[in-house]
């Protein structure tokens, strides 16, 4: 079982590496939303204090929404998904292994980034690390919830613009959680309940994610 | 082994065929034939599980397969429309990577030797030809050992070669005792044991 979700991964890994632009474009993307602010609310130092976590995390959320259209679409293309379905392991841990995956393309770019980015902030010091951190928590329960949205709207008509609706409002905790933590530090206080927070996210949509995302392609592949 | 009772498919509003009934017994040939539209496609999904029927049972040596779901995959080798063989990669990794969700392991002597018997270059896939891509597939069926296989159209896009050498691997697979239902809409020039006529 654990060696069809490692093969599942080293895949995937693999296709993104022959595929180098489609990582990089999301990458790109959050660089420059995340760049975009300060040219269009000016200088003002403390401003962009107060709006760097917020902002990043805005940024960190819609990068990760731009790379799950093709997280089942292009499997769905080409008749792999089929296979998927039909493997001699549940389906739940190959999705699993995909969305791992997704998050390593995807998440964990931006959490090794995402300090660099918040320099043009002039972020406090401290912060840096809570910031990484949060998104460390964060992005892989934003690739798991993604991943259901996802499978629900593969191979709809619109599909691209359905699963923004879907998925943004789902992301919601998760962006008050990771941009709160580095506010309550950037205020002097203790992150840590925030982030105890997050972390439980991240429990909650391991253990079930896979099984909505399993579901969710079964009803999308009939 | 494998037992169809009374299936029926509806599409939309439309239903696409009911009652149809059969049983597939080891070392037998099964084709589906019908015209455009008439559900064989429909038919091989639901046989092999990714669809439900919306009347009738699949049953896998007496159980329910919707309640065998992965130990009867484990059982079979489903190859359908789209190929399933990724462009950015190999037929070699695509067929390696084909085999790992199967839960089967395979040598990489025993891939190499697959795809050269089908004459597959080592090319990335997204440099093949339809029929190319086609033989990448049917590859699965030289490493399998799934006692089933359902195989949807799997002469499309073949020429004369890939026909014959096909047909060989059928042959040789129902010989050995296996079973097998594939759809065509055209006459492969293989005898079936049984064929159902969808309309």
């Amino acid at each position: 079982m654990f060696d069809t979700a490692r093969c599942v991964v080293q895949r995937d890994l693999l296709l993104a590496l022959r595929r180098r632009s489609d990582v990089a474009t999301a990458l790109l993307f959050f660089v420059i939303v995340a760049s975009l602010f300060p040219l269009g609310v000016g200088a003002e130092p403390n401003l962009l204090r107060s709006i760097a976590p917020g902002v990043i995390w805005v940024a960190a959320l819609l990068s990760s929404m731009l790379s799950l259209g093709r997280l089942f679409a292009a499997d769905h293309a080409d008749g792999t998904l089929e296979q998927m379905l039909l493997g001699a392991v549940p389906l739940g841990v190959v999705v699993m292994a995909k969305g791992c995956a997704h998050w390593l393309v995807s998440g964990l770019p931006l959490v090794v980034i995402a300090p660099l980015i918040a320099l043009q902030y002039d972020l406090a010091p401290g912060l840096y690390g809570v910031l990484a951190l949060s998104l460390l928590l964060g992005t892989p329960v934003l690739s798991l919830i993604g991943a259901i949205g996802a499978a629900l709207t593969l191979g709809l008509r619109g599909g691209g613009v359905l699963l923004a609706l879907l998925v943004l409002p789902l992301y919601v905790p998760v962006l008050i959680l990771g941009a709160g933590s580095v506010e309550m530090a950037g205020a002097g206080l203790e992150p840590d309940g925030q982030l105890l927070l997050l972390g439980a996210l991240l429990v909650l949509a391991a253990a079930f994610a896979p099984w909505a995302i399993a579901a969710a392609l079964r009803i999308s592949m009939e | 082994m494998l037992e169809a009772a009374e299936l029926e498919c509806e599409r939309g509003a439309r239903t696409l065929f009911r009652g149809v009934s059969f049983v597939l017994r080891a070392g037998e040939l099964l084709r589906v034939a019908g015209a455009n539209g008439s559900g064989k496609t429909s038919l091989l999904r639901i046989l092999c599980g990714l669809a439900r029927p919306s009347a009738g049972e699949v049953r896998w040596k007496g159980q329910p397969i919707a309640r065998l779901k992965e130990d009867y995959a484990r059982e079979l080798v489903y190859i359908g429309h789209a190929p399933a063989v990724k462009d950015d990669l190999t037929p070699r990794e695509n067929l390696a990577i084909g085999c790992r969700l199967a839960g089967q392991e395979t040598s990489g002597e025993a891939l190499a030797a697959a795809l050269e018997r089908l004459g597959v270059p080592e090319l990335p896939v997204r440099k093949l030809s339809q029929g190319q891509r086609r033989r990448a597939a049917l590859a699965r069926l030289l490493v399998s050992e799934a006692p089933l296989w359902l195989l949807d159209e799997p002469f499309a896009a073949l020429d004369a070669e890939g026909i014959s050498n096909l047909n060989g691997l059928i042959g040789k697979h129902v010989g050995g005792g296996g079973a097998i239902a594939f759809t065509t809409h055209q006459d492969a020039g293989i005898a079936a044991t049984r064929v159902i006529e969808l309309s």
